[in-house]
């Protein structure tokens, strides 16, 4: 199998692992987990230099989940490759266990940063890159935040900050599904165009199918040869990606599926 | 029809700031009253207001504490490459820039954001730094407040929090940039530890300590000179009142600037033969329970002074050591709970409650209740 295909099948996996720890729990996000879990699947399980068996290794590339509430994609990625057993997913956002409802670090090998309230992310992988820079250490940091999420005026001053410093080192992958809690984020607050801003404000932008393999694992190369600004991934996603009656569909951003739709939901990744 | 310009302006002189002033006496901590009064005018122009009267000595002055956390800063990034230092557009007001003139590689001037600093600052604590985030307290703990609830305490990262222009004391810039809640802010971090320095001598002791303290550290300083009220051989450690005075009758505690407040009260209660202890809490968060609760058992009746707001400071946090542990008869003093405004320190000193005076007058009624 090529590597995209790979890829795709490991993706698949993930998606029924996390519908299925969401529907478990009776509460989560289906929704941006779905439109992420392409993107994260080809850090974890290609580009991510990293030792699941030494979450500590301080030459690791970090991987932040600025956009927290896409906790079971980040979850599903860290037990598949090996942070902790498969089996612990199944107690997501349960009682004392460390699956917390958004991502929190050290509660879980593997997480990097407390996210879930929005917008901070970036500024903490900023930190992140000054610090290699200053040890002379030459790991890569990368960020996913939501299309939503860039409502947040801390995003806004990361975005500043990293091109003022010219971290190269830092690749922020926006995920961008076109919706948020309250809907459209061109209805919420449109912060069109994307591309521009981001060039404007000193960003090398690579704009993308966040769907396509292919497409991901090219620009992920790309930043690698980027020198003097950091690099943003304006990923084109789709909200609820692989399950036809979740995509674009807005009540799956906080809502999990009930036993029979996810039946139908796995029977239809499963296809 | 037309405005008119200003023409005239009459400079109140006495209201000036004191231009190269030279060291008065040293502070002795035991003053006879009778005999050490000075002229009410020279004493409009030291940091306490008198309200004309002075029954107590000029203050032997020291460096402001944020001056002395700039020098702590930089002496410590001399030794340890670990530390680093963020700001947010004001290092020549917090004093972080003679870090950044000695280690430009290790400072991060953020520009006006202090939200993206404080993240900034968890990241690099993250990889193994130890990062100093300061900007004024105000704006640090009102507009960074997430981030440090969430990039640093939930993880408990190993950042440093320093509020410079803390308190009321500022003055003339007003309420936008005076802190009157900053201590209840950070204490309401979980993990968080919480220190108010008193002088440039606790100031410095308690920097160097907080950089190789495990864990979130919140440091507040400010603005104005501060009189000192140790000597150089006092020892400091987190979490442990230092006790400057021990009394018998009550007992004063205090910290920041209020400690030389409550020391100058302790001289006015001593002359009419009321033994006033003092301690100065300088940790806030962890409270040291055991030196409240000893010095309440010995005197019954305690005074809290603080320069921030009554609620959720140390007023607040000794009341619940009391109540717990040791029910005591306790008056605070504090700002209530307003807003300050502009005006020089003196005077604002007074308007807002926090002078010798006002805790000489606090102590009394804490007696009363003490008898009753």
């Amino acid at each position: 199998m090529d590597t995209k295909a790979t890829l795709q099948a490991q993706s698949d996996l993930l998606r029924r692992d996390i519908l299925t720890m969401i529907a478990k729990a009776a509460s989560g996000h289906p929704g941006g987990s779905l439109s992420a879990i392409d993107m994260i699947t080809a850090l974890y399980f290609k580009v991510l230099r990293h030792r699941p068996s030494e979450p500590e290794w301080p030459d690791r590339d970090r991987f932040i989940l600025s956009k927290g509430h896409a906790a079971p994609a980040l979850y599903a990625a860290l037990a598949h490759t090996g942070y902790f057993p498969v089996e612990d997913l199944m107690t997501l956002r349960q009682f004392e266990s460390p699956l917390q409802g958004h991502p929190e670090k050290g509660k879980l090998p593997g997480v990097e940063a407390s996210t879930g309230s929005l917008g901070q992310g970036i500024s903490i992988g900023a930190g992140m890159a000054l610090a290699a820079r200053l040890d002379q250490k030459n790991y890569h940091v990368y960020v996913l935040v939501g299309d939503g999420e860039v409502n947040e005026g801390q995003v806004w001053e990361a975005a500043l900050f990293a091109a003022h410093y010219k971290i190269d080192s830092l690749t922020v992958l926006l995920d961008c599904n076109r919706q948020q809690l309250d809907g459209w984020t061109n209805d919420i607050l449109n912060t069109d165009p994307l591309a521009s801003k981001w060039r404007a404000f000193g960003w090398h932008v690579i704009e993308i199918d966040g769907h396509d393999f292919d497409a991901i694992l090219s620009a992920l190369d790309e930043v690698k040869t980027v020198t003097g600004k950091p690099t943003l991934i304006l990923a084109h996603t789709v909200k609820g990606k692989g399950v036809s009656f979740m995509e674009n569909n807005i009540e799956f951003h906080g809502m999990a599926p009930n036993p029979e739709q996810l039946q139908k939901a796995l029977l239809e990744i499963a296809a | 029809m037309t405005t008119q310009p200003i023409t005239k302006v009459v400079f109140d002189s006495p209201l000036q700031p004191p231009e190269g002033r030279t060291a008065v006496r040293p502070y002795e901590g035991r003053v006879d009253v009778a005999t050490t009064a000075t002229s009410g005018r020279e004493d409009t122009r030291i940091s306490r207001p008198t309200n004309g009267r002075a029954p107590f000595a000029p203050p032997r002055w020291g460096a402001a504490t944020r001056d002395a956390f700039g020098e702590a800063l930089a002496a410590l990034g001399k030794e340890d490459t670990r530390i680093v230092s963020v700001d947010a557009d004001l290092s020549k007001s917090t004093k972080s820039n003679a870090f950044a003139k000695l280690f430009p590689e290790r400072f991060f001037n953020c520009g006006i954001a202090e939200a993206n600093m404080v993240s900034i600052a968890a990241g690099l604590a993250s990889c193994g730094k130890i990062p100093f985030a300061a900007s004024f307290a105000s704006f640090l703990l009102c507009k960074g407040f997430d981030q440090l609830r969430m990039s640093v305490a939930n993880p408990g990262l190993n950042v440093k929090v320093v509020g410079s222009h803390a308190g009321i004391s500022l003055g003339e810039d007003g309420a936008s940039q005076q802190s009157v809640e900053d201590l209840a802010l950070a204490c309401a971090l979980p993990g968080f530890t919480v220190l108010a320095p008193a002088d440039e001598i606790s100031c410095k002791a308690l920097v160097r300590l907080a950089a190789y303290h495990e864990g979130p550290v919140y440091i507040r300083t400010g603005r104005p000179k501060a009189p000192l009220v140790y000597t150089a051989e006092e020892t400091f450690q987190v979490g442990v009142a230092n006790t400057i005075v021990t009394g018998s009758d009550i007992t004063l505690i205090a910290m920041g600037l209020m400690v030389y407040n409550a020391l100058v009260a302790s001289d006015i209660l001593k002359a009419e033969g009321i033994s006033a202890g003092v301690i100065d809490l300088h940790t806030l968060k962890p409270i040291d329970e055991a030196a409240i609760i000893t010095a309440a058992k010995n005197t019954g009746a305690m005074v809290t002074v603080e320069e921030h707001l009554l609620s959720g400071g140390l007023g607040s946090r000794v009341a619940h050591v009391l109540s717990q542990h040791c029910p005591t008869p306790q008056v605070s003093v504090g700002i209530a709970d307003t807003y300050a405004e502009s005006g020089s320190w003196d005077q604002l000193a007074m308007k807002y409650g926090l002078t010798p005076q006002h805790i000489v007058s606090a102590a009394r009624t804490a007696l009363k209740q003490k008898k009753e």
